[in-house]
């Protein structure tokens, strides 16, 4: 937790030396609050000062970084239990846990589903970030053949998933450059994990089954200076897990607990694929940093991915699509002209319906700076002019030989002012998108 | 090494609203945060209620009309044959009334209720058309008819609630207040209504569904702070939560699309099931009190899942 420009003044040598570039201590330290500089440019601050404020700059959950090539996949560093109090920063890493007992064809047949999962939504790539190998057999080499294969014919971030430290070790070498996670220190195995972790160079997921353990067990691991953790809690009942989880952001955020200042990682281990997605959506809400399933299906995913989509947009800053036209479906020339707001909720939510009425159509998008068509309208960003001035910016009546443009039923009180100012023919469409495949139908 | 727990010491919590008569349903009354056992009490748990219409939906996805089946064309068979699946209340929309379509009359209406109330035991949830001066029409009389049947009767909004608030005082019924994902026009409208003299525990508040992917996100969102400040003692926000997430999840292409089309989003099917499961789930996890659903595979899924929840130890 961030500590105040005060408190911090009180640590320095409060000799107002300028040596920093501020011409006052309180300045400088204010300066610090913001952390708009940093601390080693006070050539006297004392070793203790130096500790507590270099304790205190840390985030109160550490942000751990995985990676493979170009891929990077950043978590943790949250700073609020619910959305609307800011945001949630790095959205949770998605993962499918692969065992290595499956037939050869039947892991291949896998990973090729697998890499088909990516889909485009409100103008988002939306994909996985991680492939996780469980060792369910004893012979070393089918586990590295499987590993070179998902290396081979994956571009996703590998997690490592036996406790064997012979093989993890050569798992670990095989992976080469890239930052993987390895799965799981509990407190049977903690120190050869460690000191593996450590020669290595590996992320360490640590499991104990309650809270206390799991506190004392990362003390420990903390004791022989590692810190590159993410936590789970191992299995149990789903509340259990929903306790758990919020237990531990809570002791970050609110108790400043840095102990348990990790990302976590929720494991689906449900086998139902319905139930699967609701689990990890649970996990994703109550804050888990990783899921990892063992589904592949492509709509059990659409849905996982737009659920982290969803919850970790910015509340703050509406997603908005470009201002430009969209055609939809085969256009000609006597196709219909829609316009409505760039808040992407609005824009595809219209999109949609066009499509359904298969009637095909050019939507026009006017910059309303995110806002819907009712707000924009009387926040006055939705205006006759603002419309006049895309329809001519994207010369759309280059495009279509007729000048009928339609707006959305709640602006209907602009229409002579839009005909006035653009010397278009206005049509005033439905209130609700819904309602336009009917009034596309009944136009023609 | 023991962990001191973070417990939240809440001052506030939510009304309970009763359901029904015969079979009554409670929703509410949490004194804590979905889901948080370990720091509060959740006398009821959250329930579903199968949406049924008056008239046949005509643009229904095919994937839910060949789920329902026949029964859509009959509202009473309809009911009937939800008493089969596990859900908790019945959600009777009248889109019959509306003065564009059928404009049915408030007697025909009013039979159609009643034949239901008599047939089905479960507590039943009763919505308008949408037009607003047929609703406050309709929804007087059936209030009237239905008297004493702790009806749950909307929807209502800042613009038209006093008819429908005085009825359902008079008759004993419970009223949705609906709201634009806003909270403090959420906490007006209660304040409005119970002003009338309808108590806090027969309101239950819609803050207005957006499907997973449709606006999700900002029905989270407004339920958490509004739960939030209900824990934290503002009663005007105490109410339970009622989701319309049927009607919002298979308005989404993603229930809806083809598969001979998208045939990159999987299985059509089980596409649609998910998007209305995962809807409740989403909106579950901010504190849903009551899930207004249409496919019965999808009901069957998100029953589960809150058993699973909210089984004893």
């Amino acid at each position: 937790m961030a500590i105040s420009g005060l408190e911090i003044y009180k640590l320095l040598p409060k000799a107002n030396c300028r040596q920093c570039g501020y011409s006052t201590c309180l300045a400088f330290a204010l300066q610090l609050a913001k952390r708009e500089t940093q601390l080693d440019k006070c050539p006297h601050v004392s070793e203790e000062a130096k500790k507590i404020l270099t304790e205190s700059s840390l985030p109160p959950i550490r942000l751990i970084t995985l990676s493979r090539d170009k891929t990077q996949l950043e978590i943790g560093n949250e700073t609020v239990l619910f959305r609307h109090e800011e945001k949630f920063h790095h959205p949770a890493g998605v993962g499918i846990i692969l065992e290595d007992d499956l037939t050869e064809d039947e892991f291949i047949k896998k990973v090729s589903q697998i890499n088909k999962l990516r889909f485009e939504r409100i103008g988002q790539i939306l994909d996985l970030n991680l492939i996780a190998l469980r060792q369910k057999q004893k012979d070393p080499k089918i586990y590295l053949d499987r590993l070179d294969f998902i290396l081979e014919n994956s571009l996703l971030i590998p997690i490592l998933m036996t406790e064997d430290k012979t093989l993890l070790s050569k798992a670990r070498d095989l992976c080469k450059d890239s930052q993987v996670l390895v799965y799981c220190a509990d407190i049977n195995n903690y120190q050869d994990m460690v000191n593996l972790a450590k020669e290595k160079n590996f992320i360490l997921v640590v499991k104990a089954g309650n809270l206390d353990e799991l506190t004392t067990l990362i003390s420990k691991i903390n004791l022989e200076g590692f810190e590159d953790l993410i936590l789970d809690v191992g299995e149990k009942p789903l509340r259990n897990k929903i306790w758990d989880f919020t237990q531990i952001r809570r002791q970050s955020l609110k108790k400043k607990n840095r102990i348990l200042g990790y990302p976590l990682l929720g494991i689906v281990e449900n086998t139902h694929p319905y139930q699967q997605i609701l689990e990890a959506i649970t996990l994703m809400a109550k804050y888990a940093n990783i899921v990892l399933l063992g589904g592949t299906e492509p709509w059990q995913m659409l849905a996982l991915l737009t659920f982290r989509q969803s919850l970790y947009a910015d509340p703050q800053k509406p997603l908005q699509v470009e201002s430009k036209d969209y055609p939809v479906g085969s256009v000609t020339d006597k196709s219909p002209v829609l316009v409505t707001t760039n808040f992407s909720l609005t824009f595809y939510t219209v999109l949609p319906e066009i499509e359904a009425s298969k009637i095909p159509s050019y939507l026009i998008s006017v910059d309303t700076e995110g806002m819907s068509v009712l707000t924009s309208w009387a926040a006055e960003k939705f205006t006759p002019e603002k419309i006049t001035e895309t329809i001519r910016k994207c010369r759309i009546e280059e495009k279509v030989s007729h000048r009928s443009l339609i707006i959305p039923g709640y602006v209907a009180v602009m229409k002579a002012d839009l005909e006035e100012k653009s010397g278009w023919q206005v049509i005033v469409g439905p209130r609700e998108a819904a309602g336009i495949p009917r009034f596309l139908k009944n136009l023609s | 090494m023991a962990l001191e727990l973070y417990k939240e010491k809440w001052s506030g919590e939510v009304e309970i609203v009763n359901i029904g008569d015969k079979k009554r349903v409670c929703v509410g009354g949490q004194t804590t945060l979905p889901f948080l056992f370990e720091e509060g009490g959740f006398p009821c748990r959250p329930v579903i209620a199968l949406e049924v219409w008056d008239i046949p939906p005509l643009d229904w996805s095919d994937n839910l009309v060949t789920a329902l089946g026949d029964a859509i064309k009959d509202p009473l068979r309809w009911a009937k044959e939800a008493e089969n699946l596990s859900i908790d209340l019945l959600c009777l929309r009248l889109y019959g009334i509306h003065p564009e379509g059928l404009n049915r009359s408030t007697e025909e209406v009013i039979n159609i209720v009643k034949d239901i109330s008599e047939e089905v035991s479960l507590p039943l949830i009763i919505i308008g058309c949408g037009d607003d001066s047929k609703d406050s029409l309709v929804l007087h009389e059936v209030s009237e008819a239905m008297k004493g049947k702790q009806l749950l009767i909307g929807e209502v909004t800042q613009s038209n609630y006093k008819t429908l608030a005085v009825s359902c005082l008079a008759d004993g019924h419970n009223i949705i207040a609906q709201s634009p994902l806003d909270i403090n026009i959420a906490k007006q409208l209660n304040i409005l209504i119970s002003e009338m003299g309808l108590p806090l525990n027969r309101i239950v508040i819609n803050p207005t569904t957006g499907g997973l992917g449709y606006g999700l996100e900002y029905t989270y969102s407004i339920m958490e702070r509004a739960r939030l400040a209900a824990l934290s003692g503002d009663r005007m926000l105490g109410c339970p939560f009622i989701c319309f997430v049927g009607r919002e999840s298979w308005r989404a292409k993603e229930a809806k699309a083809k598969f001979s089309e998208y045939a990159d989003w999987g299985d059509e099917y089980k596409r649609g099931v998910i998007w209305e499961a995962a809807t409740s789930c989403g909106l579950l996890q901010a504190g849903a009190d009551i899930l207004v659903m249409r496919h019965p595979e999808a009901i069957k899924i998100v029953k589960e899942y809150i058993e699973d929840l909210t089984k004893e130890e």
